[in-house]
């Protein structure tokens, strides 16, 4: 099979890496070959991070470029748009609607784009948005977001719920598993576009 | 030495990291590394491929012979011209630096563009996106300091780590980063060159960690060569940027174990600095009065801003400081030290509450007294 890439992007500390390394983890157990890139440094400070999950038969190159994601996961909706230019035509992206300013526009430099999702939709991407932060804090913490979104996203594969589940177990910490797994279920229950 | 390198040499005509992958002959690429995967991701089967595995020294026979069976070589490899001057100086015809860029990094569209004409198409949006540069994270001890440096517009001499991050607006106060330990050093000659309005305004900034690696020679060459040249040692007990390493200063080795602990103070006092301060960053009144006195003083000196890194583990935080609308007039002085949990809503200042850990700094900035510490509550 053809090569497939995912993007994740977000503001740094919103738990991208570790959505990242469940995804890897996912579909290693899958059996594609796999291959995740991460950028570091930064990425505590709250700036803009993306990592890079490919998959398919057999993965060279590490990196997605312009125009070749086949899905965006976004943690935030600006970051979203920040990285449409690498989704490929006909792309999906899977946002958090969560707005999170980033210091231009605290300082009044800038201002935060309005109507994203519309704008993005126009401009011809797929765009299923969910206000995933509400359905972590119900889970039990807002920092689960990264994993309410694997809920949503696992509708656009062919990946079992038991392979999600222990790719789950194998990777989220002991002591945040329950809440974790009730994450994805309400990222899962809310259904895809 | 030559001997060596003729063994070499021998060694990479054989060596199994040094290989043939025969695709089309059409095009035979040699490459290596990282734009072999390139070159993978864009050809696939579709051109033949030698891979280097060992580019010094460069295997002859193989280049020749991989040559001589296709009909046109191409040599991908990423800023200098290394491989494809080998192959000229072999006199063979070779495509490279001619249709790709010498600067920069490759990726498989810039390949396939230079190479095949084509590349994924991609859209973007017409409306500006803000960028999001990374933040010195709320109770970041580097903030109150930068601040100060800020007001007093002094000329700062950056250096490598979180505060680097002193240069962004609002704090916007760097004016040169170079490399590790370039701080000290290069105050040092500005200062020799600025002469005395220079040393009254200039100052250079460099964390513990950096210190430790390389700011102790440039610290030895003031102390040696005098200048009155004002060094200030953000000292946060750790190697932040990078994820918290320990170094020299902590007492800790990189396991967590216990280990040699360096005395700043001690060590600048040896150098020969008689004067050395201590301040603490989250205390801007202190701040600001020792760093006008050390600039205006005639003598080389040293100021230690301590306090560690809000992200530390062991690092308690106050509760998150209140804003009193009532007493908020909008004036915005608050956002001047670029702290994330600050925003304005409405004409008002807003705290976030998950990130505010209380440090107190923006507090002392408010002149209508609108934020409201609550004191010995601890998160």
């Amino acid at each position: 099979m053809e090569t497939k890439n995912i993007m994740i992007v977000g503001v740094g500390g919103q738990g991208s890496l570790l959505a990242s390394k469940l995804l890897g983890h996912l579909l290693l157990s899958q059996g594609y070959d796999v291959k995740v890139s991460e950028v570091h440094g930064m990425s505590q400070r709250g700036g803009s991070v993306v990592t890079y999950v490919r998959y398919g038969d057999k993965v060279y190159s590490p990196v997605i470029d312009l125009g070749e994601a086949d899905y965006i996961v976004s943690f935030e909706i600006l970051e979203a748009a920040r990285w449409l230019p690498y989704l490929k035509k006909g792309g999906v992206i899977v946002t958090n609607t969560q707005q999170i300013d980033p210091m231009p526009v605290i300082t009044g430099a800038a201002e935060y784009p309005a109507g994203l999702v519309e704008k993005m939709t126009a401009a011809g991407a797929k765009v299923d948005a969910l206000d995933c932060l509400a359905l972590a804090e119900q889970a039990g913490s807002a920092k689960a977001v990264n994993i309410v979104l694997l809920g949503r996203l696992s509708h656009y594969f062919d990946a079992p719920e038991e392979a999600w589940q222990s790719s789950l177990e194998a990777i989220v910490p002991a002591k945040f598993l329950e809440m974790n797994k009730k994450a994805f279920a309400l990222g899962k229950a809310a259904g895809a576009i | 030495m030559e001997e060596r390198t003729a063994r070499l040499t021998e060694y990479a005509e054989t060596a199994p990291v040094n290989r043939i992958e025969w695709g089309d002959r059409k095009i035979g690429v040699i490459t290596s590394s990282t734009s072999y995967q390139y070159t993978k991701e864009v050809f696939g089967d579709g051109c033949s491929v030698l891979k280097l595995g060992m580019v010094n020294p460069l295997p002859v026979r193989i280049i020749k012979e991989f040559a001589a069976h296709v009909e046109k070589l191409v040599v991908i490899e990423e800023l200098d011209p290394i491989i494809e001057n080998h192959c000229r100086a072999l006199g063979l015809e070779v495509t490279g630096k001619d249709a790709l860029p010498m600067i920069d990094e490759f990726s498989q569209n810039l390949i396939a563009k230079a190479l095949t004409g084509k590349a994924a198409e991609s859209v973007s949006l017409d409306c500006p996106i803000p960028p999001r540069p990374p933040v010195m994270c709320a109770g970041c001890p580097h903030r109150g300091l930068f601040y100060t440096l800020a007001k007093n517009k002094c000329t700062v001499l950056g250096d490598i780590g979180c505060y680097t991050l002193g240069a962004v607006a609002p704090l916007s106060a760097m004016e040169m980063t170079l490399c590790m330990g370039a701080s000290v050093s290069a105050l040092h000659g500005f200062n020799k060159a600025g002469g005395r309005d220079a040393e009254q305004k200039t100052v250079a900034v460099i964390g513990d960690s950096t210190f430790m690696h390389s700011g102790m020679t440039g610290l030895a060459n003031i102390a040696y060569n005098q200048t009155n040249s004002t060094v200030i040692i953000l000292d946060n007990s750790i190697t932040g940027m990078t994820g918290h390493q320990q170094n020299p200063t902590t007492g800790f080795n990189l396991r967590g174990d216990p280990a040699g602990k360096i005395d700043l103070e001690a060590l600048c006092r040896a150098m020969g600095f008689e004067r050395v301060r201590v301040v603490d960053p989250y205390d801007l009144r202190q701040c600001d009065a020792v760093i006008k006195e050390e600039l205006a003083a005639e003598a080389p000196s040293v100021i230690i801003s301590r306090r560690p890194c809000a992200l530390l583990k062991y690092v308690k935080h106050k509760a998150p400081v209140r804003v009193n609308p009532d007493k908020c007039r909008g004036c915005k002085s608050c956002m001047r030290i670029g702290c994330p949990a600050i925003s304005m809503k409405n004409g008002k200042a807003v705290i976030d509450n998950t990130l505010c850990v209380g440090c107190g700094v923006c507090t002392q900035l408010c002149a209508f007294g609108a934020f409201e510490s609550s004191d010995g509550e601890e998160k």
